[in-house]
């Protein structure tokens, strides 16, 4: 079967960006400095722990960033025609999940709807009952019997699978795990987290090929499959605003601290104006703006899955714009401290022009700062995605981000019995991946910059 | 002094421009008023007659900043720039698109706004601080571990959860509080606590894990080492010395964000009901009324300046070492 490749703007700017930190990994693996810094990072079990935890939302968020449409069948013309949807990889190995929709709301693991419905039964009169799933438990037969059973044994299976991989994944390192090796602790703790991380993938995916693990949502759609496209947008709002924020902030930043002057009064009136305008209405001025100008051109978009790219990617660039400043603060501050001192004194004396002092004295000392705001920054964005899209000047109400997610399901809680596993499965889901992003940059921090606390 | 805090009066004045200009090339040269109204009438089957008409409702069928039709002063005063932007610095904010005066709407609902976030600041810094201090306290402990791990885990929990948790379990499940809602005078109490509680546990991890590395610096410092010499007692040290001298820090660093109290907080005031500024704010943004979110813009960023003069200001009262000139 033919498909069709789709790019899209955030995969091309994500994988662009994956390209650049491997070889950015590659340059810190030469550099015997860089590597000891690094290594004191991963010497910190919590450290590694989150680092797997990362890498495995990464696996998803890439996966997620590889799309296609497939070709129509043949609609006898002699020419190919691809249909408008766009699909992920991940869709394709979901495919199970997004097609196995049910009509409305159901609980985790449930045979049964939640809500009662009018049932037509053979013989009898008609009567309001729980209906029956069309996908839910659909393999313990009519009535569902034996239920308990085999949903232990799916875990049981899971559990093993994902603990024999973690076996595997043992041998492979084991001759490191030596008593005497620094990495132990952490290469263990790692170890550990992989180990729970496989069994809990191992029993969900064993799970999910009979029921709805986390439920389904009002319209039915599986909330595991929900959650796990969710991925995809934090990870791309998270990042992509980054590479935005960070030319701008790098370059006014060293230009006003190394240049002085006028430059640097301009570029201080700049950052101050910007940073005195609260972020939410600053951001949601230029989000309603950027509506407008995508609603009065839909002839830029041959599908809707370009459109609401568009839109995040210009969410990503709106966030960008107005969180350089704190950044470019620092940096100038940094760089008006450099500037004086001897060897960059030294070197101009020397007859060594603007640019070259700057690439090879100033931008270096400053890489630990712009590093550390990086990962900082990320889970601060990963929070205020959901928050946004709550606000509706987030992501495009159909791209499935944890925001939208939350947004569709905060009245759920108040029926009666509440509908709690959509937001559950939402929120918990973002819990892992800012904590573990916060304990990654936490470890980044106190190995590249020992003085901050 | 009272020449320093001219000089930055008058230097606010220019950043309050600039922020004119942002809102102004935002709202008005990035789209025209017929982009915008081609929006809000729908963007199909919209006749000219029908634009034309909305931009008169609300002025926006002026030149941008020169107007050649008209005489004198005309010329520059009849304008979309001088009318929208420039009449923004006499608080005069229009109406917004269900005809009501927005300054009149600002000034009332700062009530509500002000009720709920001074004793959410007040409280949410008292227990920031004794949380922190009680782990810098036991430093090094279990106690403190366990507190920064507790720290680190709340702040990477969504505010959304804080406040639709919070919500569901006070006020539903518990039926201590109502579930939203507000009235004035004393029965307000009732609608304010949970409210308030959220706002501090939302923010109490974030501040607490800062304030404690504000306290540790202060431990280390020469002069706790010389009280300590002297055989003054733990207790004392901490709380006449260390105390006393990482308040500065803490207090300069939070002076700043007292004018902004007046904005309220958009998703508390949002999810409880709250007839304040924050839900205001979200209410326009949700119905695109374009006129209050420039009001809320240039009120926010002139709060945010006053904040900074403020923030200087308390540096010369904590440190007698700082002069201003």
């Amino acid at each position: 079967m033919s498909v069709q490749p789709v790019i899209l703007w955030t995969d091309a700017a994500l994988f662009a960006l994956l390209a650049a930190a491997l070889l950015a990994i590659a340059g810190v693996r030469r550099d015997p400095m860089r590597r000891e810094t690094w290594r004191k990072v991963l010497l910190r079990p919590s450290a590694a722990v989150s680092l797997v935890l990362l890498l495995a939302y990464l696996v998803v968020g890439l996966a997620d960033s590889v799309h296609f449409r497939r070709a129509l069948p043949d609609a006898g013309d002699g020419q190919i025609h691809y249909a408008a949807r766009v699909e992920s990889l991940l869709d394709v190995a979901l495919a199970h999940l997004r097609d196995t929709q049910e009509t409305t709301y159901s609980a985790p693991l449930a045979t049964h709807a939640f809500v009662k419905d009018t049932i037509e039964r053979e013989g009898r009169a008609a009567g309001r009952d729980y209906p029956r799933l069309a996908h839910g438990g659909q393999h313990l037969g009519e009535p569902p019997a034996g239920r308990a059973g085999d949903l232990s044994l799916r875990i049981g299976l899971g559990l093993l699978a994902g603990g024999a991989l973690t076996g595997l994944a043992w041998l492979a390192v084991r001759r490191h795990l030596s008593p005497e090796a620094a990495g132990r602790r952490s290469l263990m703790a790692g170890l550990a987290s992989l180990g729970v991380l496989l069994a809990v993938v191992g029993a969900v995916a064993a799970l999910a090929q009979g029921y709805h693990v986390f439920g389904t949502d009002k319209v039915g759609q599986d909330v595991l499959y929900l959650t796990l496209k969710s991925v995809r947008t934090a990870l791309i709002i998270g990042v992509l605003t980054t590479l935005v924020t960070l030319p701008i902030a790098i370059v006014l930043g060293i230009t006003a601290g190394y240049h002085g002057g006028w430059v640097d009064d301009v570029i201080q009136y700049v950052y101050t104006v910007i940073s005195s305008i609260p972020g939410v209405l600053l951001i949601a001025a230029a989000v309603l703006m950027m509506q407008v100008v995508i609603e009065t051109h839909p002839e830029w978009f041959e599908t809707a899955a370009e459109r609401a790219d568009a839109r995040l990617l210009a969410l990503c660039v709106i966030l960008g714009m107005t969180s350089w400043t704190g950044l470019c603060r620092l940096l100038r501050g940094e760089t008006l401290k450099l500037r004086e001192l001897e060897y960059v004194q030294a070197a101009r004396a020397f007859g060594v022009g603007s640019a070259a002092i700057l690439r090879r004295h100033i931008l270096p000392n400053l890489m630990h700062i712009v590093l550390i705001a990086l990962v900082m920054d990320f889970s601060s964005l990963v929070l205020a995605e959901a928050v946004l899209s709550y606000v509706g000047i987030g992501v495009d109400p159909n791209t499935i981000s944890f925001g939208t997610m939350i947004n569709a399901a905060r009245m759920e809680l108040a029926r009666d019995p509440a509908v709690w596993w959509s937001l559950a499965a939402a929120f918990v889901v973002m819990f892992a991946l800012v904590l573990s992003a916060n304990l990654f940059a936490d470890a980044v921090r106190d190995a590249f910059d020992p003085k901050a606390g | 002094m009272l020449a320093y805090l001219i000089r930055r009066v008058a230097y606010a004045v220019p950043i309050l421009i600039g922020v004119n200009l942002i809102t102004f090339l935002l709202f008005f040269v990035v789209n025209t008023p017929d982009d915008i109204a081609r929006m809000q009438l729908g963007v199909k089957r919209v006749t000219p007659e029908a634009i034309e008409s909305w931009k008169r409702e609300r002025g926006y069928h002026l030149p941008s900043f020169y107007n050649g039709d008209a005489r004198g002063a005309g010329r520059l005063t009849e304008t979309i720039f001088f009318q929208k932007s420039v009449s923004m610095f006499a608080f005069e904010f229009g109406s917004s698109d269900d005809g009501r005066n927005i300054a009149r709407e600002i000034t009332g609902r700062m009530g509500p706004s002000l009720a709920i976030a001074i004793p959410t600041f007040v409280l949410g810094l008292f227990v920031a601080i004794s949380f922190s201090l009680l782990l810098a306290f036991f430093r090094h402990s279990a106690l403190d571990v366990g507190g920064v791990v507790l720290c680190v885990m709340m702040m990477s929990i969504s505010s959304l959860f804080y406040i639709i948790f919070g919500q569901w379990l006070v006020a539903k499940v518990w039926q201590l509080v109502p579930i939203s809602g507000f009235s004035g005078g004393l029965d307000a109490a009732r609608f304010l606590v949970l409210p308030v509680l959220i706002g501090i546990v939302a923010g109490l991890g974030s501040s607490a894990r800062w304030y404690r590395t504000l306290f540790l610096e202060e431990i280390h410092r020469d002069y706790v080492r010389t009280a300590r010499a002297k055989g003054v007692s733990e207790p004392v040290v901490m709380f006449r010395h260390v105390l006393k001298n990482a308040m500065i820090p803490i207090l300069t660093g939070v002076v700043v964000a007292i004018p902004l109290l007046f904005m309220g907080s958009l998703l508390i005031e949002s999810f409880f009901g709250i007839p304040g500024l924050g839900s205001y704010t979200i209410e326009a943004i949700q119905a695109q009324d374009f006129a209050v979110v420039r009001a809320m813009v240039f009120i926010g960023s002139l709060l945010y300046i006053v904040g900074l003069i403020l923030t200087d200001l308390s540096y010369t009262v904590v440190d007698p070492r700082v002069r201003l000139q």
